[in-house]
């Protein structure tokens, strides 16, 4: 099952500098694992330590945030497309 | 160093007292490689808070897109502080995800008796901050 993940400027470390690569995976959480596995410490950048998305990270399947449908156990399926962005936050404190 | 137009400057520093007392926050995109801000892009602070501030999550997609199919980058990111000093907070830090762009801060507090607002630019790496200069041009 192919998935088409973007991947941001900020973790192109991880995947020689590709904007995009391939994924497998039913669920985003499969899917980071499955990545982890080709792009060693990608999935750290963006699953914290109880196994949730990172505040900071914003992933999205086509068109619509995570977070707004299953989290990191949002199901996917073969040609979706998943968008990985830094949220562009911060603040005085 | 950031070099960037009056015109842009004086964009973003509106867009800041015009929000004030809530943060403002927004982009000014440019062409890739480039390090030339050109396109302003204000956004929305969906937090709509005097202390915080975050691209709405569907805004940020749909920049980003856009960004891509014309071969833009963000050159600037900019907000605003309504209290405190135009530096880098530690929740700056953290969310700092873009580290080749130029975190512009403008402040809208006078914090420090030179007038009405600061208006600085950092490069922040790796939780690093390195203050830069700004130098306004009246165009490139």
């Amino acid at each position: 099952m192919a998935i088409e993940v973007r991947i941001p400027t900020i973790l192109r470390t991880y995947t020689d500098q590709k904007k995009a690569v391939e994924g497998s995976g039913a669920t985003i959480d499969e899917l980071f694992k499955d990545l982890d596995a080709r792009h060693a410490g990608i999935r750290e950048r963006l699953v914290d330590e109880s196994g949730e998305l990172r505040r900071f990270v914003n992933v999205y399947l086509n068109d619509e945030d995570v977070r707004f449908l299953g989290g990191i156990a949002t199901e996917l399926t073969d040609g979706d497309s998943v968008t990985i962005l830094p949220a562009v936050a911060g603040g005085m404190s | 160093m950031l070099t960037i137009t009056q015109d842009l400057y004086d964009r973003i520093v509106a867009h800041a007292r015009a929000d004030h007392p809530d943060e403002a926050c927004g982009v000014v995109a440019g062409p890739a490689g480039s390090d030339r801000p050109e396109r302003f892009v204000p956004m929305l602070n969906a937090a709509r808070s005097p202390t915080f501030y975050e691209f709405d999550s569907t805004d940020l997609l749909k920049l980003y897109r856009e960004m891509d199919d014309r071969d833009e980058e963000p050159v600037v990111i900019y907000h605003s502080h309504t209290a405190t000093e135009a530096y880098p907070s530690r929740t700056d830090l953290t969310y700092a995800g873009e580290p080749g762009a130029h975190y512009v801060l403008v402040s809208t507090a006078d914090t420090d008796g030179e007038g009405p607002f600061q208006f600085r630019s950092f490069r922040i790496v790796d939780g690093q901050v390195t203050e830069e200069d700004v130098t306004v041009v009246p165009a490139y």
